[in-house]
């Protein structure tokens, strides 16, 4: 009997192994461990055995089913690991294939700009105000020491709307507003950034509308040299870390004394090429102290008060950063410009 | 301005100091060099030679054979020009040199005879055209007898010059000649100043005898002085300084009128000579030019003048218009004898606005506009005189016959060393800063604890302590202004509200793939009509348009969104998104300014998702419009009472065209173009939307909780009803939500359909409903009943019946 079941269990584990798939498996599964197979049946045919005989042949009959089943049970894992291959395999792809993208768009560059310049002055403890574009011209000249008869008040130059109010032709207007907002008690600390007009035509480098950013820093003793440090960070900010700015005298009839701002040139390194005109800088803002009329006529006292004040050109800077060489991109709106500006 | 190296030196001495090193030192200190001028870079080989024989090409009439002697050869020359034949010292290029526009010289042959190098003209070494004298066009250079056979041309005639093109602050007008730009160059570089030259002979004859002046209107003319030199010889002036006025960008005329606009130049003071004899009268009367009074001025043109206008008369007629232009009945001709000199000084704004009426402006009056130094008018007609009788043979009558007191010009400004270094944040010591005073030719008295500094009378443009601290700046050098930061309290800057909320409105329609546009303010008044979102009220018009289209201020962002459309469309992007945010303007009746308010636009045209190997394309409709306005205004906080109605509004579809309303106000429109409208204006379809953008931007709440995750789990119901086609979605949603009660936690539509499997004019809507109860888990029995309760009022409200 115990001869049998070993051969039974050699024969069992032979058809195991020459079964070719999971069907054949079952099949002998059923045919060595089914109720009607043959280890069933020995087990069956116990009652006839002796006493000391039935648990010897009891216990090989377990064996050798056990072992059967395991042999059935790897023979089944293999056959399932293979299947889940072949699955795989079938679905692979090409992932080179491209994406079901997220299409984002894109700020104007201009926006871009206008922002990143705000950043950085914000950091610098500025705030940021706003005002009209349709302006008095008491703002827009008067309270920015352009007394009437000034050349820059040429009714050519400027869209007026009627006589005192026209588009305001710089964000200096601001200024104004926001000293005479203060009655007087300082600090003001202001970046104004806005759209701005004046009677010009249209061209490469000139545009009937653009944008100003307009800034202001009053308070006690503010000094030139704090102009230079704030500028030398902003620049260093802006521009990147490896540039430095020179200031020139210049003059704005708002601020005296009158500085322009250069930077040295990024194509060059300041050894001078076309993009400078050779001289290694380029300018990209004027500024200056407050004129003392200018913080007496909007209510400060400038026995007391002191400050600088800047202003700078959107798209100049725009160019400037992007390599832009004409205007007109800025507000015809091309997507194919635009869509550039993604990353920015 | 236009300033020659070898001129500024006859005022200061610039050894040792290159062209380049000066321009540096000028931007440094103010006065920006935009640009050197070389005109002669590279021209090598353009020397004096001396026509030793000439005589007619065998084959040409107009071709004269020259022998030159260059000095170490002699070469033989043909020459077209028509003065060669009695020409005697020229300038010759040899073969070799390049001349501007690259023009190579060589050794050839013209008609048979051979030629070895070319006798020049002026426009031929770089001189521009207009700037030729009438009589040397087209002839070859004349040099005089002392220019040395086989020596540098270029060298005689001062060609080899450099020039500074100076771009001046309009506070500068002091520099809008040599001398003021000499002075400014002594300060910098603390050399001394030379004066020019004016002591002229004497003569036993008075002016005062000859010629009488009166001014009418002192106010225009507050100084007007006149100077007789008689006997003059008109010719052309000197070579060198031909070439001075050359180089300064003027045109060389004859010795009278050259030496009037050498003078300007030089002293920056307007000279006008006009010829005694053809005056008219004896004596000159300045006033206002009547309405309607003419007179021909010397380009020859006839000029309408005004009561605006000054003019020079002779007692009857205008001999000039004041600053701007000399009339052309007594302009110095060739036979001109006797000068009467004028230097005077005229209103800067009438002056300006005179020159600007009349297109004429010009040297001088762009220096009269500006305003004159007042001790340099005297000095600047004997200056004049001085050269006329050097250079035109002339004799100068003794003294000036003056009308008008000559603006005395005292300025004197205090300052203390204290104002100076907490203003610039240097550390300057008193003995430095009154150097730098002294260097600039200011005066300065010391009064204990501050200085009082006269003022030259050159300088108009300093005038507070505030100007003293910039030209101590400029001189002392900005770069050497240490670099400091700022020492007041500080204080977190920040955004306001409002630009918060505007940033990130814009961060969402970029992220939804919208791409940012900015267009002009100004249209036209027929495109400011369009798309209005408040009713009709009048255009704010600027008053001098440049064009019909730029002639009022929008009202409206989108006419000029549907522009940058149409623009990409022309150019083939044919998938368009964009959007503009910005100030629209409307009257503000009883306001001085227009109100001004921030609108958000939208515009999209072709594919909102391009088709790609896994998915079809999507074109833009409606719903994409709607649903980015939808996703916006959720961006900007509003979640409530924010509702859709079908609108009519001109141009836009009156099928697909909605109203955005938030609590009952309309706050814009979304829509399709009118078919119509689009097709006149070569729009493509186009879905388009315009909001008020300041409705929308709420304070943010800053009291925002959190709503706490349930704890009993929600339960779904789906259903369909089948209603009229017409009931929109909007009211079935209202029923569903009115029917639920309590428990609905969203409603979500599905599916929409129309079609075979229906009766024609019903649709049938397909929802998803979701339940909860906060409290305890809902059980199927209460749903079943708000389930029934909802169907039952579908129906009884608006006949609807559940889709099987
Ligand atoms: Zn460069």
């Amino acid at each position: 009997m115990i001869d049998r079941l070993e051969e039974l269990k050699l024969e069992a584990q032979s058809a195991v192994t020459s079964s070719q798939d999971k069907k054949e498996l079952e099949q002998v599964r059923i045919n060595y461990l089914g109720k009607k197979g043959p280890i069933t049946e020995v087990l069956r045919g116990m009652g006839k055995l002796s006493a000391e005989e039935r648990p010897v042949v009891g216990q090989k009959a377990n064996e050798v089913r056990e072992a059967i089943q395991a042999s059935i049970d790897s023979k089944q894992a293999f056959f399932e690991e293979a299947e889940l291959q072949e699955k795989l395999s079938a679905e692979k792809i090409d992932v080179t294939l491209p994406g079901k993208k997220v299409e984002a768009g894109s700020p104007h560059p201009l926006t871009a700009v206008v922002e990143q310049i705000e950043d950085i002055f914000v950091g610098l403890g500025f705030e940021v105000t706003e005002g009209p574009e349709v302006e008095l011209d008491y703002y827009n000249f008067e309270m920015m020491n352009l007394p009437a008869d000034h050349p820059a008040r040429d009714m050519q130059d400027s869209f007026y709307v009627s006589e005192d109010t026209l588009l305001r032709t710089q964000t200096s207007p601001v200024q104004a507003r926001t000293l005479q907002a203060a009655k007087g008690e300082g600090p003001v600390r202001i970046i104004c950034p806005g759209k701005v007009y004046r009677r010009d035509e249209d061209d490469a480098t000139h545009s009937h509308q653009f944008m100003q950013i307009e800034g202001l820093y009053v308070d006690k003793h503010v000094r030139m040299s704090d102009l230079k440090g704030v500028f030398d960070t902003f620049v260093k900010e802006y521009f990147g870390s490896n540039r430095a700015i020179r200031l020139r005298p210049s003059y704005f009839p708002f601020t005296e004394p009158s500085a322009e701002i250069d930077v040295n040139c990024g194509v060059c390194g300041g050894d001078g090429c076309r993009v400078c005109k050779q001289s290694g800088w380029i300018e990209v803002l004027g500024s200056g102290m407050v004129h003392p009329r200018v913080l007496e006529m909007n209510g400060f006292d400038p026995n007391v008060y002191s400050g600088f004040a800047f202003g700078m050109g959107v798209e100049r800077f725009a160019m400037l950063k992007y390599g832009i060489d004409d205007i007109r991109h800025f507000y015809t709106n091309d997507t194919r410009f635009l869509s550039q500006f993604k990353h920015v | 301005m236009l300033v020659s190296y070898q001129w500024l030196q006859d005022y200061v001495d610039l050894s040792g100091v290159s062209p380049e090193e000066v321009a540096e030192l000028l931007t440094r200190g103010g006065l920006e060099v935009d640009h050197i001028h070389r005109y002669h870079d590279g021209m090598d080989g353009v020397v004096v030679g001396k026509i030793t024989d000439s005589g007619p090409h065998p084959d040409a009439d107009k071709l004269t054979i020259c022998q030159v002697d260059l000095g170490d050869q002699s070469s033989q020359i043909i020459c077209g020009a028509t003065n060669a034949p009695k020409a005697s010292k020229v300038v010759v290029a040899k073969p070799g040199t390049v001349l501007p526009g690259n023009r190579v010289i060589e050794a050839t042959e013209i008609r048979g005879q051979k030629s070895e190098g070319m006798i020049c003209a002026l426009d031929e070494l770089g001189v521009s055209e207009n700037l030729v004298s009438k009589e040397q066009q087209d002839l070859i250079i004349e040099l005089p007898d002392d220019a040395e056979v086989g020596s540098d041309a270029l060298e005689y005639l001062g060609l080899n010059d450099v020039v500074l093109e100076i771009d001046l602050t309009p506070n500068r007008s002091d520099a809008l000649s040599m001398l003021g730009v000499a002075y400014d160059i002594s300060a910098l570089l603390d050399r001394p100043i030379k004066v020019p030259e004016i002591e002229h002979g004497a003569v036993r004859k008075n002016a005062i005898d000859q010629v009488s002046v009166t001014v009418e209107a002192g106010v225009d003319v507050p100084y007007y002085g006149a100077k007789i030199i008689n006997k003059v010889t008109i010719a052309p002036s000197p070579l060198w300084m031909q070439m001075r006025l050359v180089a300064a960008g003027m045109r060389p005329v004859n010795n009278v009128v050259d030496i009037t606009n050498y003078v300007m130049l030089e002293t920056g003071q307007p000279l006008h000579a006009f010829d005694y004899d053809r005056f008219g009268s004896k004596e000159i009367v300045t006033r206002r030019a009547y309405a309607g009074e003419t007179m021909t001025t010397l380009d020859e043109q006839v000029r309408t003048l005004n009561e605006e206008d000054i003019v020079i008369t002779n007692g009857h007629t205008p001999t000039a218009l004041a600053g701007v232009m000399g009339g052309a009945s007594c302009e110095v001709i060739e036979t001109t004898e006797n000068i009467l000199l004028e230097a005077a000084q005229f209103d800067p704004v009438r002056v300006r606005n005179t020159a600007k009426r009349t297109n004429l402006r010009s040297e001088s009056s762009t220096r009269f506009e500006k305003g004159l130094d007042a001790q340099g008018t005297v000095q600047a007609a004997e200056r004049a005189a001085y050269l006329l009788e050097k250079y035109a043979g002339g004799s100068v009558l003794n003294g000036i016959v003056e009308s008008g007191e000559m603006p005395v010009f005292e300025q004197e400004v205090e300052l203390s060393l204290g104002a100076v270094n907490t203003r610039l944040g240097t550390e300057l010591d008193q003995k430095e800063t009154e150097e730098i005073l002294y260097r600039l030719g200011f005066g300065v008295e010391d009064l204990g604890d501050r200085w009082r500094i006269s003022i030259p009378s050159r300088r108009l443009d300093i005038n507070i302590q505030e100007d003293l601290i910039e030209e101590i700046a400029r001189i002392y050098g900005y770069d050497r202004i240490p670099t400091t930061y700022p020492v007041s309290e500080r204080s977190a800057g920040r955004l306001s509200n409002t630009q918060k909320l505007k940033r990130k409105a814009r961060r969402f329609l970029e992220g939804a793939g919208l791409e940012e546009a900015i267009t002009y303010s100004l249209t036209s008044e027929e495109k400011s009509k369009r798309f209005r979102l408040d009713e009709f009220s009048d255009d704010v018009r600027v008053l001098m348009p440049m064009s019909e289209e730029r002639k009022v201020l929008r009202q409206s962002l989108l006419p000029q969104l549907l522009d940058s459309i149409s623009y990409n469309k022309n150019r083939q992007n044919n998938d368009l998104a964009l959007f503009e945010m910005g100030a629209v303007f409307l009257p503000n009746p009883g306001e001085k300014l227009p109100s001004e308010l921030w609108h958000i636009a939208g515009a999209f045209s072709g594919n909102w998702t391009a088709a790609a190997w896994n998915k079809t394309a999507e074109p833009v409709d409606f719903y994409t419009a709607k649903g980015i306005v939808e996703g916006l205004l959720e961006q900007l906080g509003l979640t409530e009472g924010v509702t859709y109605r079908i609108a009519k509004r001109e141009q836009l579809h009156p099928g697909q065209s909605a109203d955005v309303l938030v609590n009952g106000q309309v706050v814009g429109f979304i829509g399709q173009l009118h078919p119509t409208f689009a097709t006149r204006e070569g729009l493509p379809v186009t879905y388009v939307f315009e909001l008020r953008g300041e409705a929308l931007l709420t304070e943010q709440d800053k009291t925002m909780r959190y709503d706490p995750l349930p704890r009993f789990p929600a339960i779904k119901r789906d259903f369909a009803v089948v209603v009229d086609a017409q009931i929109s979605a909007s009211e079935v949603q209202h029923v569903i939500y009115e029917a639920a009660g309590t428990w609905v936690k969203d409603v979500t539509l599905f599916d929409v359909y129309e079609g075979e499997h229906l009766e024609p004019g019903k649709k049938s809507l397909a929802y998803s409903v979701t339940f909860l109860n906060k409290e305890r888990t809902l059980v199927d029995e209460e749903i079943a009943k708000v389930h029934e309760t909802i169907v039952e009022r579908l129906q009884s409200k608006l006949g609807a019946s559940l889709r099987g």
